[in-house]
């Protein structure tokens, strides 16, 4: 009985929730959603992680109340209720990280506020919360979270790396080969190289998974 | 659906989410109270030249600021707080609202500053803090002046909300060392506030060049709010600083 029970919470179909969201149907690489806060807080891993953490939570948990309360939800005033449910979310995200990781918000400023207007989350929730169970909602919320997450993170660290030689604070460029000579990259850190990132990261993936590319 | 469900939905909604929102808030705000503190003491002892981090800030501020006076209005130091405990007066300055008292200020009632005196390896600073206005909301900042008190030795500024990439750079070293070595008097010992420009290190000539650094591209307002906030803080130490110069 139980072990019937966890099948149906991690059957094929709600797997695929989940992985759907990290490849081929990315939020950032495929639906090109959520592009701001990627460039703008990835030129150090410890943000970009943290904002990645915020933006499951968020997507998580907004999809989650909303499948839940779906049914109750006036029509007529559907975007303002998904809009206050994820403006507390994010308000509640933002206070906690003022309380317990200061510099890090710090430095996230204005990107943790702007989670509310991130594409992503109004897109998940009237696309699948309003018409899905909370449970598969709240797979769908994680997936697109961790869909967004995996290309922030790894442009975090690629942009630490090659920008300023270290990752997560600590310096792991080894001192010898900036005795050689070699320099931190200035041009990585700055926005414009990350949207070149993001745009090798999608040809990347298209030249790996041809049904992708558009056939026009 | 009726109008009156979609109506008694929304209110019991806003209702709902403002309590969960206010019991978050009180819950978290010690927690947050605590990091803002210690903030604090990073931006002062960043101005004198001091790298602080979240650990170690309130050890190293302990070290190295010897003392924190309150001023009045008309200069008099009306409070000191030195080696943990009050000496003079009632009030620590670092528990000092700035904002409050340059609202007092506006309104004209009576006011008070606090200021703050490092002595980092020998080399004494005298740090005072600054309150003003962005783009989008308050900046903030200390300025350290060597024990001549009119040449600048460091300074430190923040903001709640500037533009990313361009009203937000007053924060980056690259804006705040431009502070260094400029002054506060004029060689007449008239008081002349550093001003932030564009293209200041090329209008400026000989001695004006003492009085000016370059502004932010693009972060023009909040440039100028920095010319802003230095000019009128700095005013109203001025009774202070003389009295300290006749000394």
């Amino acid at each position: 009985m139980e072990t019937k029970e966890k099948e149906s919470l991690f059957s094929a179909k709600n797997r695929k929730l989940i992985m759907n969201p990290l490849n081929l149907d990315n939020p950032i690489t495929v639906q090109v959603l959520g592009i701001c806060s990627a460039l703008a807080v990835t030129a150090k891993l410890k943000p970009a992680f943290v904002m990645a953490l915020s933006v499951v939570i968020v997507t998580a948990f907004s999809n989650l109340v909303i499948a839940a309360i779906r049914n109750g939800i006036p029509p007529r005033i559907r975007i303002i209720v998904q809009l206050t449910v994820v403006a507390a979310l994010v308000i509640v995200v933002d206070q906690v990280l003022k309380a317990y990781v200061y510099d890090v918000s710090r430095q996230l400023s204005v990107f943790v506020g702007l989670i509310i207007t991130n594409c992503i989350l109004m897109g998940r929730l009237e696309a699948f919360a309003m018409s899905n169970k909370p449970w598969q909602s709240f797979l769908d919320g994680i997936g697109n979270g961790l869909g967004y997450s995996w290309i922030l993170i790894a442009m975090g660290i690629v942009r630490e790396f090659f920008g300023s030689g270290t990752l997560w604070g600590y310096p792991v460029m080894p001192q010898f080969m900036y005795d050689l000579g070699y320099k931190n990259n200035g041009l990585i850190i700055l926005p414009p190289m990350a949207l070149i990132l993001v745009g090798t990261i999608i040809w990347i993936q298209r030249s790996k998974s041809r049904e992708l590319i558009d056939k026009s | 659906m009726s109008d009156s469900y979609i109506f008694r939905y929304a209110a019991i909604m806003v209702i709902l989410v403002a309590a969960v929102l206010s019991a978050v808030a009180m819950l978290l705000k010690p927690a947050q109270d605590k990091n803002v503190a210690i903030a604090r003491m990073r931006f002062i002892l960043e101005s004198a030249n001091i790298e602080a981090t979240a650990e170690n800030a309130i050890e190293l501020f302990e070290k190295y600021i010897k003392e924190e006076e309150v001023i009045s209005s008309e200069g008099e130091v009306i409070a000191i707080y030195k080696d943990g405990k009050l000496e003079k007066g009632e009030v620590r300055a670092f528990d000092i609202n700035l904002k409050e008292e340059l609202y007092n200020k506006s309104k004209g009632k009576e006011f008070v500053l606090p200021l703050y005196i490092a002595d980092v390896d020998g080399r004494k600073y005298y740090i005072f803090p600054l309150q003003g206005r962005g783009l989008w909301g308050q900046i903030y900042g200390n300025l350290a002046l060597e024990q001549d008190l009119v040449t600048v030795g460091g300074s430190q500024f923040g903001h709640d909300k500037e533009t990313p990439g361009l009203g937000a750079e007053i924060e980056l070293p690259m804006f705040e060392l431009q502070f260094k070595g400029k002054k506060i008097f004029d060689d007449n010992g008239q008081f002349t506030s550093i001003k932030v420009l564009k293209g200041a290190s090329k209008i400026l000539s000989g001695d004006q060049l003492l009085h000016g650094v370059d502004a932010i591209s693009g972060g023009t307002i909040t440039s100028n709010g920095v010319s802003e906030m230095l000019q009128t803080n700095l005013e109203n130490y001025l009774p202070y600083i003389q009295k300290q110069k006749q000394q």
